[in-house]
């Protein structure tokens, strides 16, 4: 993975995260979804909102909406990508730097904008779980 | 359609401003310091474009000493006051809506001894005068404060402060970094009672890479760079004379038609400014009317952040500037905005346009067609509703 960093103040997106940043392909609101999380602040000046679909432990739907900047729109919607279609399981396991690679890198400083939507995802993931666990098989002993 | 409207940034290059320096690279290109004839000639280059910006700003030739541009000058200004004058006092006072080039050579001086104190704004971004007045002390020996804001285009009221300075017993040398006001705004060093000011040529449709300091006769100031001594003490080094020269023929056109462009760029603005109040949960930063710069348009968007808004208008042709966070390495809004008390949610979501004597009615009525349909395509994929801040 590429970090591209310059002293000069400059952020220099690459080409990929830009195509994302014009064209999100899963940025919107979801009627009825499984769990909703958000994560962020706009006072920080980012916010994150995931909207996912779950049937049978796999996340048949997934949605977004994002206060951000270009990074910002551009993780969430690579989270989404990278997530959908997959069970629960496979969702736990993805990696911050899965969605900073999948996007040809990401400026060091716009780092956190990939952990933002990786905790928003966390968080959603962590909801399903506990509420599976409440209505499906309380826990024994 | 391509629309610049980031001309608080930096400017094109006049074609008359190119036209005049082409010779100076290839033909006249001798050094100023060597009474050989190509030497005099850049020697005289450098004088008549002297002679060009101080007329300009009511000051003398001998006053004007050209830098690589604002920003050093506003550093040779403030540390070279500071350092002569270090034995009268070590107390200096600024703002804090001033240029980061003001800011970090503070901040620098702090670290070397030297107290200062950065003054509050109203929330238009007008200076506290009567703060000022309660933290002149017996130690103070610099005022520093901007004609323009860059920002949000507040006019400081810098002849008040002059008056306020000039009233007092004890000498207080008084420095205007006019990088945003010069070509906006009368500079008339007489009238402001600036001993320093700060120029840009590349603000004003000159070249990049020169300004000017104007230094008022018998103003204690110690050079702050060392080396080759040229034909400017303060500022060591060969000059950069197609630099200069592009400079001085930018003051020319800038002052031959200064009132034209003033009352095109008033009008220009304060149909953006309409257009935009048009567009529910927008504010307006700064001051409306004749104590805004007549370049400058703040506003700020609520519910959506300013990085992709700059994208996205971008995408669309047109070139702006953002007083977002995430716009810059520090993730931290504008600490104009923050000082004139937005709030950072808000902050975060703020555009500068900032005009020219080249945008036209086209471009306005094109950005005016462009903006909202924006604004609304980043309201309606935000989690953030406008009415919430």
């Amino acid at each position: 993975m590429t970090v591209e960093y310059t002293e000069r103040g400059m952020l220099k997106y690459s080409e990929k995260l830009l195509e994302r940043f014009r064209n999100p392909k899963h940025i919107g609101e979801m009627e009825n979804p499984t769990v909703v999380a958000e994560e962020g602040d706009p006072q920080c000046g980012d916010m994150f909102r995931l909207y996912l679909k779950i049937e049978d432990d796999r996340i048949v739907d997934a949605k977004f909406l994002s206060f951000g900047c270009a990074a910002n729109i551009a993780t969430g919607d690579m989270t989404v990508e990278l997530v959908k279609g997959k069970t629960v399981a496979e969702a736990e396991r993805l990696q911050i730097k899965e969605i900073a690679d999948a996007l040809g890198g990401l400026p060091l400083i716009k780092m956190h904008c990939a952990v933002l939507s990786y905790k928003t995802l966390k968080k959603a993931l962590a909801e399903y779980r506990k509420s599976r666990a409440g209505s499906v098989s309380p826990p024994q002993g | 359609m391509r629309v610049y409207l980031d001309n608080g940034t930096t400017t094109p290059v006049a074609p008359e401003v190119v036209e005049a320096m082409l010779p100076y690279f290839t033909e006249k290109f001798g050094h100023p310091v060597f009474p050989y004839s190509l030497g005099q000639e850049a020697a005289d280059a450098v004088e008549r474009a002297q002679e060009i910006i101080a007329r300009s700003i009511n000051a003398r030739p001998e006053e004007v000493v050209f830098t690589s541009g604002a920003t050093q000058a506003n550093d040779m200004a403030i540390r070279g006051v500071a350092y002569a004058n270090r034995n009268r006092g070590r107390h200096l006072i600024t703002t804090k809506v001033e240029n980061p080039s003001v800011l970090r050579v503070c901040e620098r001086l702090e670290k070397e001894g030297f107290r200062v104190d950065y003054l509050p704004v109203d929330a238009e971004g007008f200076v506290d005068t009567a703060e000022l007045e309660k933290r002149l002390s017996d130690e103070t020996i610099l005022v520093s404060v901007a004609n323009v804001n860059d920002e949000i285009g507040t006019i400081e009221p810098v002849e008040e402060i002059g008056e306020i300075l000039r009233e007092r017993q004890r000498k207080i040398y008084f420095h205007v970094n006019a990088a945003a006001g010069y070509g906006r705004v009368e500079v008339d060093v007489k009238k402001i009672g600036a001993d320093l000011v700060s120029l840009s040529a590349h603000k004003i449709h000159g070249p990049k890479g020169v300004g000017a300091l104007y230094v008022a006769e018998g103003t204690p100031i110690e050079p702050v760079y060392f080396g080759y001594i040229s034909l400017f003490n303060l500022r060591p080094g060969t000059e950069n004379i197609p630099g200069i020269v592009g400079f001085g023929r930018a003051v020319e056109l800038m002052m031959e038609n200064f009132e034209r462009d003033v009352a095109h760029m008033t009008r220009l603005r304060d149909r953006l400014i309409s257009g935009f109040e048009e567009i529910p949960h927008t504010l307006i930063n700064g001051p409306r009317g004749k104590k805004r710069s007549p370049a400058n348009v703040s506003c700020s968007f609520k519910g959506l952040e300013g990085e992709s808004m700059m994208l996205h208008l971008d995408l669309n042709g047109i070139s702006v500037a953002t007083g977002s966070a995430c716009s810059t390495t520090k993730l931290e809004p504008s600490h104009v905005l923050t000082a004139i008390g937005l709030k950072a949610a808000v902050a975060h979501g703020t555009i500068r346009f900032t005009l020219s004597r080249y945008n036209t009615e086209e471009e306005i009525d094109y950005t005016l067609s462009v903006v909202p349909r924006v604004v609304e395509q980043l309201r309606r994929i935000s989690p953030v509703k406008p009415e919430q801040l």
